[in-house]
């Protein structure tokens, strides 16, 4: 017995090692990405390179976040923010109806409709990226928060993952509910939106990600660098030419631009596991 | 409280008819309950009742009032499904007032009624409870709550009982006609479990491929079954059918002869109606079940009979009589004859 319990904590020894020299590895760049961003200049350049914090961490931090390079950072993140909430709960809504219209009404075309928004699964941004880009700027959208959103929020795949979970929900929870009285969107409202919680804290976190780490888009419609996301906008940090790179203020920047999905993740996680509790209880 | 009228409805599928024109007429207060093989359309039967499915041909009257057109919430009717169909985020309070927030029913009088309904169902403790945190009887209880505090017309049950054990079957079956009787609320209840349907009913309708084969009193039903195959459904160990060529004494124009076993007795060989040799008997306690191997025939033949009388052992010869006043002709298309 004894012996089991010995090895047991043997074995879970070697996992935690394993583990934590998996996350030093991971983690390493970017701690060297903070400890670029907190020292000067000279000091990155001349190898060896740093490997403890220096005391620039407020000069960097400040002259990224008011000034920046092209934009001042603080405007490259919230519009990057604008952008993220805008996809992630522009495609949740769409997507809950939408998955609702095809799953609990019967209208003509239903499977057509289905299908047509299945289609768009196949065709993410970077295959329709030129006629997208022709009717975005047909509407005058370019260097706007409608043209970096729209486009992005068409997509089938919420869609059909709020479509698998409504089917799963028995019939008859519809039918009590029709005979207690409720129309269609009191339905809605009161019982599938509140069942549904938990993937939506899901879907959010993962489409918050999905519309912060948006590149190539938001790089071909915004010209103006009061426009920029933060994702594009270290890119074009990088100098042209014989400029030299200020390796502080864009190590800073990359720190900046990790927070914000890194907080949606751990604050929905917590929502994400009370959820899973409450259903267990 | 309400009268409820069937006329000769029907109900397709597209191109599949399920049921084939039904009629009867409801009384106040009463409890009817449909009982059939699966598939037969005892579901499909009330859900046209409750709104939930179309009616494709004939007429349901609630009090009446035409109703085939009206919504079900319109109806004045309180389901309670097979599965219960509570709601999983709402506590039970919250389950049982559903309905009542929805009708804009004030809120102390909603806190009366579902007070009252979880006292009569012994649910106080379990108010703020989430349904996946109730047993299977508790769950049911919960479902018979939001039925009765909305206080409706007519209760409809889908196979209410059919997920519990044996033994809560037993006690919900008597808490139900308990309540119903109580409360005077028209009640149809699906069943497909004949020992249900004879403890509940006031009437039964007994239905068989979209058809009421038969509509009574379930003593009247066991006694005098109009069909072959409510003679064969109602009633456990089930009647035992011979062919009346092979009976002596059969009516004229019979195709089969129904005996219930308790109407057939044991006879020394060579005596009686019938001759045949004695298979296994299950001893009861009260009752024991004989089972005999007729002569010349495949068809197995129970006889049932009083616990205290011998059971003599397998494979002896032995007749088999029954009063002549006792047996069930029926014709060659399955109906009773006299
Ligand atoms: N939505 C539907 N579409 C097509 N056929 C259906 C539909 N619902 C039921 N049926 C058919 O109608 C017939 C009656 O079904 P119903 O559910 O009323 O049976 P039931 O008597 O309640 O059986 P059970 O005791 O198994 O619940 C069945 O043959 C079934 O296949
Ligand atoms: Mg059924």
């Amino acid at each position: 017995m004894s012996g089991m319990v010995e090895k047991r904590g043997v074995g879970l020894w070697f996992t935690h090692v394993g583990l934590i020299i998996g996350v030093l590895i991971i983690f390493f760049p970017i701690w060297l990405a903070f400890v670029a961003s907190t020292v000067t200049q000279p000091e990155i350049v001349k190898p060896p390179m740093p490997l403890w914090p220096g005391d620039q961490f407020f000069a960097n931090y400040r002259k990224a976040l008011v000034s920046g390079i092209n934009a001042p950072v603080a405007v490259m993140l919230f519009n990057s923010f604008v952008m993220a909430m805008g996809i992630a709960l522009g495609k949740i809504l769409i997507s809950l109806m939408s998955a609702f219209a095809i799953v609990y009404f019967k209208f003509p075309g239903r499977r057509l409709f289905f299908w047509l928004i299945f289609l768009t699964l196949m065709l993410p941004v970077e295959v329709r990226i030129v006629p997208t880009y022709e009717v975005v700027a047909g509407f005058g959208m370019l260097n706007s928060y409608s043209g970096l959103i729209f486009p992005l929020i068409a997509s089938a795949t919420a869609t059909f993952l709020f479509r698998q979970f409504f089917m799963t929900v028995p019939d008859e929870l519809a039918e009590a509910a029709r005979v207690d009285g409720a129309r269609p969107m009191r339905f809605f409202w009161d019982i599938l939106l509140p069942m549904s919680r938990t993937n939506i804290a899901a879907l959010f976190v993962i489409l918050f990600i999905y519309g912060w780490n948006q590149y190539l888009w938001p790089l071909l419609i915004t010209t103006d660098p009061d426009m920029n996301t933060i994702v594009m906008g270290i890119r074009q940090m990088f100098p042209s030419g014989d400029d030299v790179a200020d390796w502080p203020v864009i190590m800073a920047t990359s720190i900046l631009a990790m927070l914000p999905p890194v907080v949606v993740v751990v604050s929905m996680q917590r929502l994400f596991i009370r959820g899973l509790v409450d259903s267990e209880k | 409280m309400a009268t409820i009228k069937l006329d000769n409805i029907r109900k397709s599928f597209g191109k599949t008819d399920v049921i084939h024109g039904v009629s009867v007429d409801i009384e106040d207060g009463e409890f009817i309950v449909i009982v059939g093989p699966s598939g037969c359309g005892k579901s499909t039967l009330l859900r046209m009742v409750a709104g939930l499915e179309t009616v494709t041909g004939g007429e349901v009257q609630i009090d009446g009032r035409r109703v085939n057109e009206v919504e079900p919430m319109d109806r004045d009717i309180a389901m309670v499904f097979q599965n219960y169909a509570l709601y999983p985020h709402m506590s039970v309070e919250q389950n049982m007032a559903y309905g009542l927030k929805i009708a804009g029913t004030p809120k102390p009088e909603i806190a009366e009624r579902v007070a009252e309904a979880a006292r009569m169902l012994r649910l106080e403790d379990y108010l703020k409870r989430k349904p996946r945190e109730l047993s299977g009887g508790q769950r049911q209880r919960v479902a018979m709550g939001r039925a009765i505090v909305r206080k409706p017309k007519v209760f409809l049950f889908d196979e209410p009982l059919s997920n519990l054990d044996a033994k809560l079957r037993v006690q919900m079956r008597l808490e139900i006609k308990e309540l119903q009787a109580r409360l005077g609320i028209t009640a149809l209840y699906v069943t497909h479990d004949q020992v249900e349907a004879m403890t509940l009913a006031d009437r039964m309708i007994v239905m068989k491929d979209g058809r009421a084969d038969q509509i009574g009193v379930p003593l009247e039903v066991y006694s005098n079954p109009r069909t072959e195959f409510v003679a064969g459904f109602i009633g456990s160990p089930a009647t035992n059918f011979l062919d009346a060529a092979r009976v002596p004494g059969a009516p004229s124009g019979a195709a089969r002869i129904g005996v219930r076993p308790e109407h057939a007795r044991l006879v020394a060989a060579g005596e009686g109606r019938l001759q045949g040799e004695l298979g296994f008997a299950e001893a009861l306690g009260a009752e024991t079940l004989i089972h005999m191997k007729l002569a010349g025939s495949e068809a197995p033949f129970t006889i049932r009979q009083d616990g205290a009388l011998p059971a003599p052992g397998a494979g002896l010869p032995c007749g088999i009589d029954w009063e002549p006043g006792s047996e069930m002709p029926f014709g060659p298309d399955g109906a009773r004859l006299d």
